[in-house]
């Protein structure tokens, strides 16, 4: 896959940079004419991600470094890594079951994966325990409107 | 995000507005819980009329307040969810817990008709 743009940051694992990390992916993905849904659905998936690898990965821990990597093909794909260095994941399989949840069950959803897989096209978790997990998010952006 | 209150009754309504994502859910579900507690409602309703963007931290939020209101005895219904956060409750099997109605003055009314049978 050739990029014709990419960006990359890397953030600490404090909550609040789960805004700061939708707003950088809409900023980015807007200079290939997304349509409003598609832009919310790209916020959304990213803000599942950030959130996980700061709850799960880094275990609510502040100090913790979040790699995101943005790029765009020409064909209008939209593909976004999220990449955290923290406690990893044993079962994928399970972790990607809905309601499956391995935080306070009271307060969390486990939907995290089960709303990233219905908003993109293709979810690929990759993930080793004791260090880390990768997250690779691509949208497909309708271009018959644009361009 | 931000937060306000009305007391109808028996009937807290928390207002949200802005961002509702796992950051903000984190004072969010404080504030309500202790709001709930200090005017001794015993039903809740959920105004997200003006809640600009929501992920699943959304979904831990109705959950957990779920679990508050049915303490009590009381009922939980929600109002104004966009499609878009329509979407994700519905993935979530939100609405099996807690009803949707399009406005709070709905949300009201059914409240009151089900206190009334």
């Amino acid at each position: 896959m050739e990029y014709i743009n990419q960006i990359k940051l890397e953030m600490r694992s404090k909550s609040e940079n789960e805004a700061f990390a939708r707003s950088v992916a809409a900023a980015f993905t807007s200079q290939f004419d997304p349509t409003v849904e598609e832009l919310t659905d790209i916020k959304t998936a990213i803000s599942e991600a950030i959130s996980n690898a700061i709850i799960h990965g880094y275990q609510d821990k502040v100090d913790g470094i979040i790699k995101m990597e943005i790029a765009a093909t020409a064909s209008g794909r939209i593909v976004i890594i999220v990449e955290d260095k923290g406690v990893g994941i044993e079962d994928i399989d399970k972790a990607r079951e809905p309601l499956f949840t391995t935080g306070n069950s009271e307060e969390r959803s486990g939907m995290g994966f089960t709303v990233m897989e219905s908003f993109m096209d293709k979810v690929i978790v990759e993930s080793t325990p004791g260090e880390g997990t990768r997250v690779t998010l691509i949208k497909v952006l309708d271009q018959t409107n644009g361009f | 995000m931000g937060i306000t209150f009305e007391m109808i009754d028996d009937i807290l309504i928390a207002v949200l507005s802005g961002e509702l994502d796992h950051h903000s859910s984190l004072e969010i579900r404080e504030e309500i819980d202790h709001t709930f507690d200090a005017f001794q409602a015993n039903n809740l309703i959920l105004s997200f009329e003006k809640v600009t963007f929501m992920d699943s931290a959304g979904v831990g939020v109705i959950m957990g307040r779920y679990n508050k209101v049915r303490s009590k005895n009381g009922k939980l219904v929600l109002s104004g969810c966009s499609e878009y956060i329509d979407r994700i409750l519905d993935m979530a099997g939100i609405y099996t817990i807690a009803k949707g109605y399009p406005s709070t003055k709905e949300a009201i009314k059914a409240l009151r008709r089900e206190k009334g049978e």
